[in-house]
């Protein structure tokens, strides 16, 4: 029996070394995250601005709109990467194996986590800069306190997703039912994170209460993995 | 005991009527204040409900006892029936009180989220195949667990909705009405859940005797 913390990082590291190998859901994600900016901004921006716009409601609205934007594409495409990650368990079968290695259940799903917010974090470093350079962001009012808000929400939503789509392999039309039991649930961390980022980018950046929906975030983090170590062993059991 | 909380719904339910409509109208909102004494008490209900489900939920991940399961799934579907009542009967008030059917208040945020968990647990339930009770337990547990962010998040974010410590203040005359349909509404909500849970019971045995059959 060796210790969790250990075991967790042999899992993400194999998982991570297979996905180094096939690249497969790190190109597919990505793509789906841009894909994801280009069909919010086609729906929601309207055309060229007319130079009698009111230049202030524009760009408050600009801010919100980005902000909004980037964290849809996080959920849509972190939903598409959690159902993915358990689908190859699935296929050959390992995930049984999985749990039947002689280590604490609490390893395996902290072992999934690490993998999933390495690709996670990879698709926000790449999202984030393209919604900059699209919106106009101004990605360096406050850059340390961007990148906890996003990483922040990313570790919330990663850590409910990776209970969910883990409790999921098993069960029957697992691709349609992630994401009807992942949103309602993460709709805190979704709203905290726009609002977060939407502080920051906003023309008169709000940094006081970008860091109030940062701690928010870290609170709600703490919770919801506390609660996922505890029951993902139950959950997985039999 | 379903009998007996069933002939108390039953005669609370048939006098509140008359209770409501000894009560004074309120000054700004006239009839549709009325609306009040069955808004609320359906919707502490509802609240109650998504306790009682994520508790139970807590006890059968723990202790595996089937009787936990049931009434967490009786008291899921419980939420998203009164859930209905809430959601129907509050846009009917807030259009004319505030003019408009919906604001993103936490109160309602926080309503309408939960009842999406519960929807959702629901329908894994139904479609989940095999196991999926302990993986509702699951989603009961976390539907429980969000229902503050929720709250807090909106509440910060933006605020309409009148506060709970309205009630206290309440005239009498207004009170005791609102005392009465709670006292209904609750008498309501523990018959059907404890019929709900004895219909569930009663599969239960019955795909034993199936299974001890086929055997």
């Amino acid at each position: 029996m060796i210790g969790v913390f250990r075991a967790a990082w042999i899992i993400a590291r194999k998982d991570l070394v297979v996905e180094a190998r096939s690249r497969e859901l790190a190109y597919t994600t990505l793509f789906f995250a841009l894909s994801c900016v280009l069909v919010f901004s086609f729906a929601l921006v309207h055309g060229a601005e007319s130079p009698g716009a009111d230049r202030a409601t524009d760009a408050a609205f600009h801010s919100q709109l980005a902000a909004g934007i980037l964290w849809v594409s996080i959920a849509f495409s972190g939903t598409l990467a959690l159902g993915r990650t358990f689908e190859r368990e699935r296929q050959s079968e390992t995930l049984r194996a999985l749990l039947l290695a002689p280590v604490e259940h609490a390893a395996v799903y902290l072992g999934k986590l690490v993998t999933l917010l390495v690709l996670m974090f990879g698709v926000d470093l790449v999202v984030l800069p393209v919604v900059g350079f699209l919106f106009d962001a101004p990605l360096g009012a406050a850059p340390g306190l961007l990148l906890g808000v996003i990483a922040a929400g990313t570790l919330g939503f990663a850590a409910v997703g990776t209970l969910f789509a883990a409790m999921l392999v098993r069960a029957h039309s697992r691709d349609v039912l992630l994401p009807i039991l992942l949103y309602p649930i993460a709709i805190p961390v979704i709203l905290a994170g726009v609002r977060g980022t939407a502080a920051i980018f906003a023309a008169e950046p709000d940094l006081g209460s970008a860091f109030l929906w940062f701690s928010m975030l870290v609170f709600f983090d703490l919770v919801f993995v506390t609660l996922a170590l505890w029951t993902f062993g139950p959950a997985m059991g039999e | 005991m379903v009998p007996a909380l069933l002939v108390i719904a039953a005669i609370l339910l048939a006098g509140s009527p008359f209770v409501v409509d000894a009560a004074p109208y309120e000054a700004s909102m006239g009839i549709v204040s009325k609306i009040f004494y069955f808004h609320v008490p359906f919707a502490a209900a509802m609240l109650t409900s998504t306790f009682v489900s994520g508790i139970a939920s807590a006890i059968y991940l723990i202790r595996r006892k089937p009787v936990a399961d049931f009434v967490a799934l009786a008291a899921a579907e419980l939420v998203t029936v009164f859930g209905v009542v809430v959601l129907v009967s509050g846009p009917l008030w807030a259009r004319k009180a505030w003019g408009v059917w919906w604001v993103w208040d936490p109160r309602l945020t926080m309503t309408l989220v939960m009842w999406m968990i519960f929807a959702a647990y629901l329908i894994l339930r139904r479609f989940g195949g095999p196991g999926s009770e302990v993986l509702s337990a699951v989603v009961s547990i976390f539907g429980m667990a969000v229902a503050p962010f929720v709250y807090w998040s909106v509440n910060m974010w933006r605020t309409m909705h009148p506060q709970t410590s309205v009630v206290p203040t309440l005239p009498s005359s207004m009170a005791e009405p609102l005392w009465w349909c709670m006292a209904a509404i609750f008498s309501l909500y523990a018959a059907l859940l404890l019929v709900r849970v004895g219909i569930e019971r009663n599969r239960a045995a019955l795909e034993a005797a199936y299974i001890a059959l086929e055997d």
